[in-house]
């Protein structure tokens, strides 16, 4: 039995909104994956739970008329990796989703919820980064807008106030349109461990695929939440695109932060960010139909 | 205080009370008597509570009951024909000794139900990554692979 002081099964987002005002100390509960485990842990013991679980409005992935892709916050991880519009427009978002936890996971947890917690190791964090990702949070005093960049403020910490709830992930068709990517994920196990590093970089090549000209490079466990790559993207941008795999892991290294802990020291994720970005980069040209020498 | 939940358990409608606290694992256990659902880790590491809700393999110890409000939930109870006979998925474990102390295999039996019901084939590093969401600490896997192998082929009339 779950340490819960009370659970609300909410019917819609706005009953949902309505009753997180009513209780300013609510836990929104979404796939459970995370949040059930931290009651276990002691961590949520004694909460009130609302429960977002199963919300229809809230699930699914759609491609609007302009071509931006909308997906549903409760959309689990398998449903991600399985939905036509993700595997046709942004397939390295699906593949990212296809690494978190293992396979029944996958059919819980939700990519919202991936979000929301603010954790530097979701999977499918790093990629939604280099995608650059809109995140539209609906609450009592009505709906607004907040870039991924503006996302992240802390461990745990996300730009969601209380009562608002996420209630759409927005990919523009700008962020996604001709590019093509790549997520590395790098853990002591293939299945059930959590990222000691992952790393996301999606490419444009050029006309005649020779050049990179642009890169996008985002990391988690990095740092103290996901986190682009500016230096890294400018200095590989318009290079030909060996020369952009043989660059962009030393100029990674400026970007990032990451610190000692029980799974790698810093030294070692310094060593993954600057080895992996490559190969990430390098799988990224090859998917998008560039030839590579290295 | 109790809740009543409506659900389809192996194919037949339920009423059950429950304390909106539990898990369903702890409800099929604990007020349905189906005791094939294990309880290993409690946080949904370890597989052995798999069941499947309206077809998809969760692991039921992270699955809050009240969710399972008119769903449907098969466990390895459900599997058994009309005289008690092994399904072809048990029967194919029971061929290739794919089990040794037990406590992982309702679970595995569970996700293979998933597995064999897309009605697709795998090779087998596909099948190793779709029970990679279970524990076994006996049979080293190969086994259970080759069951899993065994129950895919003959569903698909290899």
């Amino acid at each position: 039995m779950y340490d819960i002081a009370s659970l609300y099964s909410a019917s819609c987002a706005e009953d949902a909104i309505s009753e997180l005002a009513r209780d300013p100390e609510a836990v929104v509960i979404a796939g459970g994956t995370d949040v059930l485990i931290k009651i276990r842990a002691g961590e949520l013991a004694g909460c009130r739970l609302v429960s977002i679980h199963g919300i229809r409005e809230l699930e699914g992935v759609t491609c609007r008329e302009n071509g931006d892709l909308h997906i549903g916050p409760l959309t689990t991880f398998r449903g991600i990796t399985q939905s036509e519009v993700i595997r046709r427009c942004v397939p390295c978002l699906g593949e990212a989703a296809d690494q978190a936890g293992g396979p029944q996971l996958r059919a819980m947890g939700t990519i919202g919820g991936n979000v929301c917690n603010g954790v530097t190791s979701a999977d499918s964090a790093s990629t939604l980064m280099a995608l650059d990702a809109i995140f539209r949070v609906r609450g009592p005093d009505g709906q607004r807008d907040i870039p991924i960049s503006e996302w992240y403020r802390g461990v745990g910490k996300v730009a969601l106030r209380h009562a608002e709830l996420l209630t759409c992930i927005i990919i523009p068709r700008r962020h996604y349109e001709g590019f093509s990517g790549h997520y590395i994920k790098y853990a002591q196990r293939s299945a059930m461990d959590i990222a000691t590093l992952g790393v996301s970089c999606l490419v444009k090549l050029s006309g005649d695929k020779a050049r990179a000209e642009q890169v996008r490079l985002a990391f988690g466990v990095a740092g103290p939440v996901p986190m682009r790559a500016l230096t890294a993207e400018a200095g590989a941008a318009g290079l030909p695109v060996d020369e952009a795999i043989e660059k962009i892991g030393a100029l990674a290294l400026a970007d990032v932060n990451p610190r000692t802990s029980w799974r790698a020291s810093r030294e070692f994720r310094m060593q993954l960010i600057k080895e992996l970005s490559g190969r990430a980069l390098r799988q990224a040209v090859i998917n998008g139909g560039g030839a590579v020498k290295c | 205080m109790l809740e009543i939940l409506r659900c389809t358990v192996n194919g037949r409608p339920v009423e059950v009370a429950y304390d909106p606290r539990e898990s369903l694992a702890d409800t099929l256990r604990q007020r349905l008597g189906l005791t094939s659902v294990k309880k290993g880790c409690d946080v949904g590491e370890c597989g052995a509570c798999t069941v499947l809700v309206d077809g998809k393999a969760i692991t039921s110890c992270i699955y809050l009951t009240a969710w399972a409000e008119g769903k449907s939930i098969l466990t390895v109870e459900g599997l058994q024909g009309e005289n008690g006979e092994l399904s072809p998925i048990q029967k194919a474990f029971v061929e290739e000794a794919a089990v040794q102390c037990g406590f992982c295999t309702p679970g595995i039996i569970m996700s293979a139900v998933e597995i064999v019901g897309t009605g697709r084939t795998y090779t087998r590093d596909e099948l190793r990554k779709l029970i990679s969401g279970h524990l076994c600490r006996c049979t080293g896997y190969e086994n259970i692979l080759n069951a899993l192998e065994r129950a895919v082929n003959e569903a698909n009339g290899k």
